[in-house]
């Protein structure tokens, strides 16, 4: 079996419905990867020390209600930490004429209420594999 | 002293600091690589355990253990409070099982540390114990060394609370707590046999729920029974308000000074080399055809126990010779 990827599944803003994310997050497990799993309610700040020390491949946020509109802050927090070979994915429900205000702010994938499981875990895989291999192209320990 | 979780961490980085030195000054995104490079294995694991090799230690591991929701990551969140007080810097490894069926895992301990994800003296790790049975993770030796490396004053260890995850532990940790709690049903099943022999620091937890009297006398009746000079303190806590904390510290700390903390990488190495020497001479063990053999040697009375046990690990010992009579 190849190496796990690490996710992060957060919430970040003022919704605190996290069924959505658990589910991601049990997807991901049954797929043999592992999961930085959080509560709703993080801070933007949060989940870039999160992403930074668990030094995970992927960060999936989730979004029912409008915390979807912060996530380009996210994008910026994460690109002034250093970490932008790090993949976003946003999951939940945003509108269609908003989604491009998600991808131009870098965001990969933007999956809707209808995404299966099988889509997201191919999503994830996908996007991970490419985040391991930007990160090695960078350069790592040297002897 | 470092400068772990430096904010500036990205922007400091100037060319010709390479990832190593960012490691050694405890730049967080450099221990962080160091540890996946350590988890994923491979030619980068291999370059930072050589550039590790032959440094001296100086932090102070301490190992939490004890069966599930006894509250071991609810007491490392308290002790992470009371080490931050006397502004020592900590890290933290915290194991959770992976699923033995697809290799997966939800890593949810930091749940119960969140206070701390804004705090740059802390770092914190989730770590999956990837098929590893012992309560830990294969890795966690080395990744203790990085972490030692990176000159955290503290490293906080939380093992998988199950089966013999407590004996593990305590090969790894300068000292090792082990947590009891009212209320877990078989609660002193909990405590087995051996356990109490490698506990530094005993904790009865949730000493606010009713219960905590009779599993701390239960414990302190068990110490009894055993023929050792000094056994260890039997302390109640209530790790979800932080009470007991001061206690339980000063137990550590007085554990802690009986021992040298530069030595912990050559300790740490001996007990992995130990356990990986066991693993080989398990497996080619298992492996010998000789075993069945000898077995019904035995049965027969043709060799005794003993001579048997000496043949079969001379052969596990040079198995190129197996095919030798
Ligand atoms: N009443 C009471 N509850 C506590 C105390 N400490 C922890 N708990 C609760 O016990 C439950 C389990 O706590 P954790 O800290 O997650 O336990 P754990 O041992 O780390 O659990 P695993 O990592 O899953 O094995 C949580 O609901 C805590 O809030 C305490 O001192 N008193
Ligand atoms: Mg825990």
């Amino acid at each position: 079996m190849s190496t796990p990827l690490r996710v992060l599944v957060t919430k970040i803003g003022f919704d605190g419905h996290d069924r959505g994310s658990r589910l991601v997050a049990a997807f991901l497990r049954d797929a043999g990867h592992e999961v930085v799993y959080t509560p709703p309610w993080q801070e933007i700040s949060a989940v870039v020390t999160l992403a930074l020390q668990e030094d995970v491949d992927v960060i999936g946020v989730s979004s029912l209600a409008t915390d979807h509109l912060i996530v380009p802050d996210l994008m910026e927090a994460l690109c002034d930490a250093g970490l932008d070979h790090v993949e976003v994915i946003v999951g939940g429900i945003v509108p269609d004429n908003e989604i491009p205000l998600l991808t131009d702010a870098g965001v990969a994938r933007v999956f809707g209420p209808g995404s299966s499981r099988e889509d997201i875990v191919d999503g994830v895989e996908e996007l991970g594999r490419s985040a391991q291999q930007r990160k090695l192209s960078r350069g790592g320990f040297e002897a | 002293m470092t400068v772990v979780g430096d904010d500036d961490t990205a922007s400091t980085a100037s060319p010709g600091d390479s990832l190593f030195d960012r490691l050694r000054r405890g730049d967080a995104a450099a221990v962080a690589r160091a540890l996946s490079a350590i988890e994923t294995g491979g030619p980068q694991a291999d370059v930072v355990r050589g550039r590790l090799q032959s440094l001296d230690g100086a932090a102070r591991v301490v190992g939490f253990s004890g069966p599930p929701g006894v509250g071991k990551s609810t007491l490392v969140n308290a002790y992470i409070d009371e080490l931050r007080s006397q502004a020592r810097s900590v890290a933290v490894l915290a194991v959770d099982p992976s699923s033995p069926v697809t290799g997966g895992a939800v890593l949810g301990d930091r749940t119960r540390m969140g206070n701390h994800t804004s705090d740059p003296g802390v770092f914190i790790r989730s770590v999956a114990s990837r098929g590893h049975l012992g309560g830990l993770a294969l890795s966690i030796p080395s990744m203790l060394d990085v972490l030692d490396a990176a000159g955290f004053d503290d490293i906080v260890l939380e093992a998988v609370g199950a089966g013999q995850s407590e004996v593990e532990i305590s090969h790894f940790a300068d000292t090792t707590v082990i947590l009891s709690a009212p209320g877990l049903g078989d609660d002193v099943q909990a405590i087995k046999a051996g356990i109490l022999e490698v506990a530094d620091v005993l904790v009865v937890n949730k000493a606010d729920l009713p219960g905590a009297d009779e599993t701390r006398r239960h414990l302190e009746a068990m110490l009894e029974l055993r023929d050792t000079v000094t056994s260890p303190p039997v302390l109640p806590v209530v790790a979800l308000h932080g009470n007991g904390i001061g206690a339980m510290t000063q137990a550590i700390d007085q554990n802690h000074a009986a021992q040298d903390a530069s030595c912990g990488p050559q300790r740490r190495a001996s007990e992995a080399l130990r356990q990986a020497a066991i693993a080989e001479l398990t497996r080619r063990i298992a492996a010998d055809p000789e075993l069945d053999r000898l077995g019904a040697a035995i049965h027969r009375g043709d060799i005794n126990l003993a001579d048997a046990v000496g043949a079969l690990i001379n052969r596990a010992a040079s198995p190129d010779e197996r095919n030798q009579p």
